[in-house]
């Protein structure tokens, strides 16, 4: 006799349900019949785009509320530079014209000034320099204000820049300009290149940059400039428009060994204050021979105006506050409503593997938020800005990559901020506790450093350096700019960190906590 | 006072008193206003001596944290009924819903009152040492931070006042929305939405609009003390925006507590 063959008994149902990609579907299942999240889900983005288009006013609404010496405030009818910036050109200019080849040089001995610390006063001035007063050669498309430029010159005390399209600064020799230590500067032009190079003797030179200024036309004008920008105590409490006190300044500098090759047409020099007599006039302004040189003197200043409040893109993403507080009360009842119902033992019971449901949890709340924030701050992006242009308020334009960088990090804050709403919750297992306790670490820091505008400047950047909040830092759409002073507050939208350095500590503080409530999962019983 | 009324009243200070959450709510609500309000006091530095800062108001900033403890405390109060099933008990014995509405804010409100006189009082004292060391004082020109001062009065109490109508927004709300978690959003994206966007919007006509009629931008004008001149609304007239806001919102609460099934 045989034995039979045994064949052990297999079932006819397919094989094992636990992986991962199971896992993420039944979360996913969980998340998408819940009528209320959903709801919840929809009302976010529908408060993105509806707070956001609150944002932006009338034009030049701002400017009583702030001191108009310190934000540069929204512009109505501000120049623009040859990037589609709003720009400040003012300037004393004193020129000739210059063919698409030729030199200029000239070598500074001296630099004095005086500023109104008061106000519009110029009765009681004292004397000194401002960092960021300038004086020294350019060449310039034209006298009309926001025409291209390229532009070699001695700064307060910033040293030797270069400085071209209101933008661009590059840094030469340093040291301030005296009689004993005059400063040589000489920009070439070759077309639409210009070059700029400074000397401490004439003989010796030394290239400070070359840059490309496009469009530059076969006679531009060049010759000597003075500005100087209006002195600024900046008292900001990191306000949005930050206060402050100042008044107009002046700078005068003395040139001589002028030389001009490839002028075209030969000329006397003519004087022009470009864009037109600054307030609160000087009555010195303008330039005179003396000897073999020039004295210039000028007020104003040839710079961008850094965009704030209502000129600012990141304006129309001030509704992702109110996305973020609907998707943070989502995802925290994405977890703790499972403690609530008891639904957490199924759960467990179903797949024991404790970090894995948290992990699963945190890609569904995640990807949700995600998906449902981009689109809507696209929204409110589309929508408002034309309708904000469209009454007058002019929104300084961003670099494509700088956009998509903004919009798809606003999204992603959300989405990291519904994930660390959901990481609290497993931690605290209360729903409103874990809500009011998210808020408090993302929201409140912002509300104590911005609107609240009681904390001073250095207090307020550090609660935007250290809490979550700092994540904000991801719609920061334009770089603070070193030469030009201004109330670079987060108010204004320019936060203490850099836009990823400040989302990478909302990532770690959103890590930490998630790891500490998978280390509770494991631990506690359910 | 009615036999009901007195019952409910009984009914829920027993429910506040034996539940250990409210104790230690209260408690992290004053220990965070006067922590709130001292490191800000600390913060303030005043170098030149001519800055426009507000003493009382600085005093008194640690309220803009507590009122979301508070907030939690309050909404807490009526919706962990609905998360246990208690407020079918509590329904069903007191079948007056008014009434049990009514005994809630007003157990509430004692509370609130209570732990916002310690809280506030904290307040000024921390404000007072604190903001000397700086030369916020009336030796250095500022307003005296004395309670003896109406106006520093009238912030103190306000504020007492202010946090008592934020819990009966919170119970109100609470009331209508049911869940805790949407509950306490809602408090506090209105709490906290209307500065952000008012800030944003800087001085237009539009963002004034949005700071007078935000319950906490428009309620804590309460502590305002120098510069009344500048704020988009008078004290007391901001109190009682906030007090608009915490009447139509328990009149929503109670008038769906009547009819709606449990």
């Amino acid at each position: 006799m045989t034995a039979p063959a045994l064949t052990s008994y297999r079932s006819a149902a397919p094989a094992g349900h636990d992986g991962f990609a199971q896992l993420l579907w039944a979360e996913w299942t969980k998340f998408r019949t819940v009528r209320g999240w959903i709801v919840g889900m929809m009302v976010a983005g529908l408060l993105t785009v509806g707070v956001g288009l609150l944002s932006h006013g009338e034009c030049g609404s701002q400017a009583s509320a702030s001191a108009p010496v310190v934000t540069g405030g929204p512009a109505c009818t501000s120049p623009l530079g040859p990037g589609g910036e709003a720009v400040t050109d003012g300037f004393y200019f004193v020129h000739r014209g210059m063919g698409s080849d030729g030199s200029i040089t000239a070598r500074v001995t001296s630099m004095t000034g005086s500023y109104s610390p008061d106000g519009v006063s110029t009765q009681d001035l004292k004397p000194g320099l401002q960092p960021w007063s300038k004086a020294g050669i350019i060449i310039k498309a034209s006298a009309s204000e926001g025409s291209a430029y390229a532009a070699m010159m001695v700064t307060g005390s910033h040293g030797v820049r270069m400085q071209w399209n209101f933008t661009g600064d590059a840094a030469g020799l340093g040291g301030a300009v005296s009689a004993a230590s005059p400063r040589w500067l000489r920009l070439t032009r070759a077309g639409d290149t210009v070059t700029g190079y400074d000397s401490l003797d004439g003989t010796h030179w030394s290239v400070v940059g070359t840059v490309t200024l496009t469009g530059l036309p076969p006679t531009a004008l060049a010759g000597l400039f003075a500005a100087s920008p209006d002195y600024a105590v900046v008292t900001s409490r990191s306000a949005g428009g930050g206060s402050g006190s100042g008044g107009p300044s002046q700078a005068t500098a003395a040139f001589d060994r002028v030389a001009l090759r490839g002028a075209r047409p030969a000329g006397a020099w003519t004087g022009t204050a470009v864009g037109g007599a600054p307030g609160g006039s000087y009555p010195v302004l303008g330039y005179r021979q003396s000897g073999g040189g020039l004295v210039v003197s000028g007020s104003g200043d040839i710079s961008p105006v850094p965009p704030a409040g209502e000129g600012s893109v990141a304006n129309t993403l001030v509704g992702a506050f109110a996305g973020l507080i609907a998707m943070v009360v989502v995802a925290a009842m994405f977890i703790t409503a499972e403690y609530r119902r008891g639904l957490i033992r199924v759960t467990l019971a179903a797949s024991p593997c404790r970090s894995r449901i948290l992990a699963a949890k945190a890609i569904v709340v995640g990807s949700a938020a995600f998906v449902v924030a981009l689109p809507a701050v696209v929204a409110a992006t589309l929508i408002e800005e034309p309708l904000a242009r469209s009454r007058g308020v002019f929104i300084d334009p961003v670099p494509v990559l700088t956009e998509v960088r903004v919009l798809a990090g606003t999204a992603a804050l959300l989405a990291v901020a519904a994930v660390l709403a959901l990481a609290l919750g497993a931690v605290l297992r209360h729903s409103a506790v874990t809500v009011t306790a998210v808020i408090a670490v993302i929201v409140l820091p912002y509300f104590f450093a911005v609107p609240l505008a009681l904390l001073p400047a250095g207090a307020a950047d550090w609660l935007l350096r250290v809490t979550p909040a700092a994540g904000f830092a991801i719609q920061q759409p334009y770089p603070a700019y070193p030469q030009v002073t201004s109330a670079y507050t987060p108010g204004n939208g320019y936060y203490p960190l850099a836009p990823w350095a400040g989302f990478a500590v909302l990532c770690a503080w959103t890590a930490l906590t998630l790891g500490l409530a998978m280390y509770l999962l494991r631990r506690r019983d359910a | 006072m009615s036999a009901d009324l007195r019952d409910a009243l009984r009914a829920e200070w027993t429910k506040a008193r034996t539940l250990a959450s409210t104790g230690w709510l209260l408690l992290a609500a004053v220990v965070l206003t006067v922590a709130v309000s001292t490191a800000v006091a600390a913060a303030v530095t005043c170098a030149a001596g001519n800055c426009t800062e507000d003493p009382a108001r600085i005093s008194l900033t640690g309220v803009d944290l507590g009122q979301a403890v508070v907030a939690v405390l309050a909404v807490l109060m009526i919706s962990s009924e609905y998360s246990t099933g208690m407020i079918r008990i509590t329904l069903a014995a007191m079948p007056r819903r008014t009434t049990v509405l009514a005994a809630k804010a007003a157990i509430l409100t004692a509370l609130v009152l209570a732990a916002g006189t310690i809280a506030v009082l904290g307040c000024v004292l921390a404000g007072q040492i604190m903001l000397r060391g700086h030369g916020i004082d009336p030796a250095h020109g500022y307003p005296s931070l004395s309670l003896g001062a109406t106006s520093v009065l009238r912030a103190a109490a306000g504020s007492v006042l202010y946090l008592a109508l934020i819990a009966l927004l919170s119970l109100g709300t609470a009331t209508a929305v049911r869940d805790s978690a949407t509950a306490i959003g809602v408090v506090l994206g209105l709490l906290y939405l209307f500065p952000i966007v008012g800030a944003v919007m800087g001085g237009s006509h539009l963002g004034r609009l949005v700071q007078q009629i935000g319950p906490m931008t428009a309620g804590l004008a309460i502590q305002a003390t120098t510069g009344l001149g500048h704020l988009p609304i008078s004290p007391w007239a901001g109190l009682g925006v906030l007090a608009a806001w915490s009447a139509a919102a328990l009149l929503a609460g109670g008038l769906l507590l009547r009819r709606r099934d449990v």
